[in-house]
């Protein structure tokens, strides 16, 4: 007994003295704060109240009436479907351009991905300034067709279009990154085969590139939709959500509901809410998609 | 697995920093209640200063900017004098950067426990900060010290550093909104460069004929707090100076009377009626650069932009009241200084020591010319530095010669909400999808919700 509890001692501690350092810092950093945030949701407490009340599932049931909330919510699904599909199929195209083409490979790759080596703020103040009216370029070529001056981000109408272009910018060359990496894996005698029997290229596409990088795709879409559900510091440069909230995004909201107006109880049941919504976004890995999918 | 684990990491690691804010957010429950205590300290300040006036202190000093301008290197030579002249008082300057990332900084700060010695910060925080029970009032500070005079202090600055008979903090960084003009322009147009317009009517006149040559009228901004322009167009509306949109006690807002609606429907009424402004949203921080750059030939701002037109406008510009309805008004802006709870009594008499010396006269006159910031009382206006400066550039008087007609600034409790509620409609409105009435309506009622708890 004692000889097997030794042994398994001695396989077990290395790897186990291995996992603590990040076992440490993810509960202290995740899932203690996790923990805190969900407790504190069912907390009414707010500048209104000193000492905090227990409120049960009051703060949610109070979200679901809050128009800011729900219009923020619905922003930001609008957002995702603006963003996801779109950065997806143009980091596709972008990669096998870039895999294919035969002079210039490395400036290609370096340009599509630039817009990730400049820091987020720099990004939305070149953003900003291209749709400065008067100024910008973007704002320029709006004015042409509405012929007059368009403040892009400072209408309703146009604020979130204005994101989600910028957004798709910034993410389509990273996500062309990995699209590039799975092109390349795919193994070349299979397009020389597909060559032999003298298949088209668009079959080719449809039935080697696509389903082979079908594992990207998935891996690229939770990230994709994980981040537009995480998009901040844009907005805070740019238009701090508004006009009258039209840009506001989760996030934002979550912030400025905790900081600007200090109600920290109802921050915490949106954070709630954004952390199971992001759950069941990566749980999709889990169930269903995943098993779909051909892996190697 | 392995995949799988970081799958669910992936999402998880992202959410750390929103748990964050709920981890600092239970820290007020705790800090609260508990902290009456250090407040009684306050009357007994100035007893412990003289005991331990020997004793080097070391102060935290928070500021924000707001404004273009050097204010960087004017704190940092003020805090030097004092610091010279107070040789046991060590100031230590914190830029935070603008009101909001300031009082951000701040408030995480109190839940931390660990707020400011002394800071600046906007005057509408006023009852954030009583309601977080962070700051400590200064009346016996004030009453046991003779060399201050708070009746040497423009009466419209002090309004919103009081409430329920008590002062919290003292007047420093403000302003007023002022009405730019390019002089240049004028002359082009064939208009009077000494007389700007004094009406709203000649505000839609002079707007008009000087949209031309590829420039713009007017630019008044919509984005940022732009509740404190609709309550320049709100006050001079008013037939009786002494309405603002809140109540004094801040537990009331006025959002949606005729007046308000009628200022909030002529600012509308600027661009799509009467073409003299660019329709929809203009941004606070352009307008400046606009300016400054012949963009445009007027515009209403802060004052504490003088400074930065001064010395990077190109062409001869005028200062003056912002055009008149029934009366001149405009709210004060800017920041106070307030000093925190929750320190040693005896950082809080050194404290009190440099919102005085930071008040003074001759320092109140050199930030006001440093920065084009208003100086704060009647007797910074008596020194050779404001003077001389006067002299060589009158319109840096124009903000202070407006303080009579000016009112505080919209402040009340649970600040950040009412004022968001206004500001929303308003963009609402100058976007176009929703009329002033309607929209002062929906933001008196959102109003009515936030303040409901402190009415009770």
């Amino acid at each position: 007994m004692n000889t097997v509890w030794s042994e398994r001692l001695k396989r077990n501690s290395l790897g186990w003295g291995l996992l603590l350092p990040s076992l440490l810092i993810l509960g202290l950093f995740t899932y203690y704060p996790i923990f805190k945030t969900t407790w504190l949701s069912l907390f009414r407490m707010d500048l209104s109240t000193p000492v905090p009340v227990f409120n049960g599932l009051g703060n949610y049931a109070a979200l679901l009436e809050d128009p800011v909330f729900l219009k923020v919510f619905i922003n930001n699904i609008w957002f995702g479907l603006g963003t996801v599909p779109t950065s997806m199929a143009l980091a596709f195209v972008m990669a096998l351009f870039a895999d294919k083409a035969i002079r210039g490979k490395g400036f290609i790759r370096v340009a599509y991905f630039y817009p990730n080596m400049i820091p987020m703020i720099a990004v939305a103040n070149i953003w900003l300034f291209l749709y400065t009216p008067k100024f910008g370029l973007l704002a320029h070529v709006a004015s042409w067709f509405s012929e007059q001056e368009v403040s892009l981000l400072g209408q309703p109408g146009t604020v979130m279009g204005a994101l989600i272009v910028m957004i798709i910018w910034k993410e389509a060359g990273y996500f062309m990154l990995f699209y590039l990496a799975a092109l390349q894996q795919i193994p070349k005698d299979l397009y020389e085969s597909a060559s032999v029997d003298g298949v088209g290229m668009w079959k080719v596409l449809w039935r080697i590139t696509i389903p082979l990088t079908m594992p990207t795709s998935l891996f690229v879409a939770i990230v994709a939709i994980t981040n537009a559900f995480k998009l901040v510091d844009h907005l805070w440069i740019m238009t701090k959500g508004g006009p009258d909230n039209a840009s506001s995004l989760l996030l934002y909201y979550i912030y400025e509901t905790a900081f600007s107006y200090n109600d920290q109880g109802m921050g915490a049941a949106m954070t709630v809410v954004l952390v199971i919504l992001l759950l069941i976004v990566s749980s999709l890995q889990f169930f269903g998609w995943d098993r779909k999918i051909h892996y190697e | 697995m392995q995949t799988y684990l970081k799958w669910l990491l992936l999402p998880t690691v992202g959410m750390t920093l929103l748990a964050g804010c709920g981890q600092t957010a239970n820290k007020t429950a705790t800090s609260s209640p508990a902290s009456p205590t250090p407040s009684s300290s306050a009357s007994t300040a100035p007893a412990a200063s003289a005991k331990t006036a020997n004793e080097p202190v070391e102060l935290t000093f928070y500021y924000p900017v707001n404004v273009g301008g050097p204010v960087m290197k004017v704190i940092d030579g003020m805090t030097n004098k004092f610091m010279e002249t107070h040789p046991n008082i060590k100031v230590k300057p914190v830029y935070t950067g603008n009101y909001g990332d300031n009082t951000i900084k701040i408030q995480s700060g109190i839940q931390a426990k660990q707020p400011p010695d002394v800071a600046v910060m906007m005057s509408t925080e006023l009852y954030t900060m009583l309601d977080s029970n962070a700051i400590i009032p200064l009346d016996d500070f004030i009453a046991k010290d003779p060399s201050i005079n708070m009746k040497d202090f423009y009466p419209a600055f002090v309004e919103d550093t009081q409430t329920g008979g008590k002062t919290y903090s003292i007047p420093f960084q403000r302003s007023t909104i002022v009405l730019y003009y390019n002089k240049e322009m004028f002359k082009e147009a064939g208009l009077d460069p000494e007389k700007p317009p004094k009406t709203w009517d000649d505000l839609i006149d002079y707007a008009k004929k000087l949209k031309r040559d590829g420039h713009a009228g007017l630019e008044i901004p919509g984005n940022d707090d732009s509740y404190w322009m609709l309550q320049l167009f709100a006050l001079q509306n008013h037939t009786d100076p002494k309405v603002n949109l809140m109540s004094p006690d801040g537990k009331k807002v006025m959002f949606d009377q005729p007046e308000n609606v009628e200022a909030l429907q002529f600012w509308l009424d600027l661009s799509r009626k009467h073409k003299a402004m660019a329709e929809g949203i203009i941004d606070w921080a352009t307008v400046p650069t606009d300016f400054i750059q012949g963009k445009t030939a007027m515009m209403v701002h802060t004052s504490g932009n003088l400074t930065n037109v001064k010395n990077n406008a190109k062409f001869d510009f005028g200062v003056a009241f912002p055009p008149m309805k029934k009366q001149f008004g405009s709210p004060t802006g800017g920041g106070n200084m307030y000093i925190f709870k929750d320190t040693e009594p005896k950082k809080q008499a050194a404290a009190w020591e440099f919102v005085k010396f930071m008040t003074e006269p001759e320092q109140a006159a050199q930030f006001s010319v440093g920065t084009g910031y208003v100086g704060v009382r009647k007797s910074a206006f008596e020194t050779d530095t404001m003077k001389k400066y006067a002299a060589s550039f009158p319109q840096a008087l124009v903000a202070r010669d407006q303080l009579q007609y000016a009112h505080a600034e919209l402040s009340t409790h649970n600040h950040g909400k009412v004022s968001t509620a206004l500001t929303n409609q308003i963009q609402a409105v100058l976007s176009g999808t929703i009329d002033p009435a309607a929209a002062l309506k929906k933001a008196q009622e959102e109003a009515e919700r936030a303040l409901a708890p402190f009415n009770k």
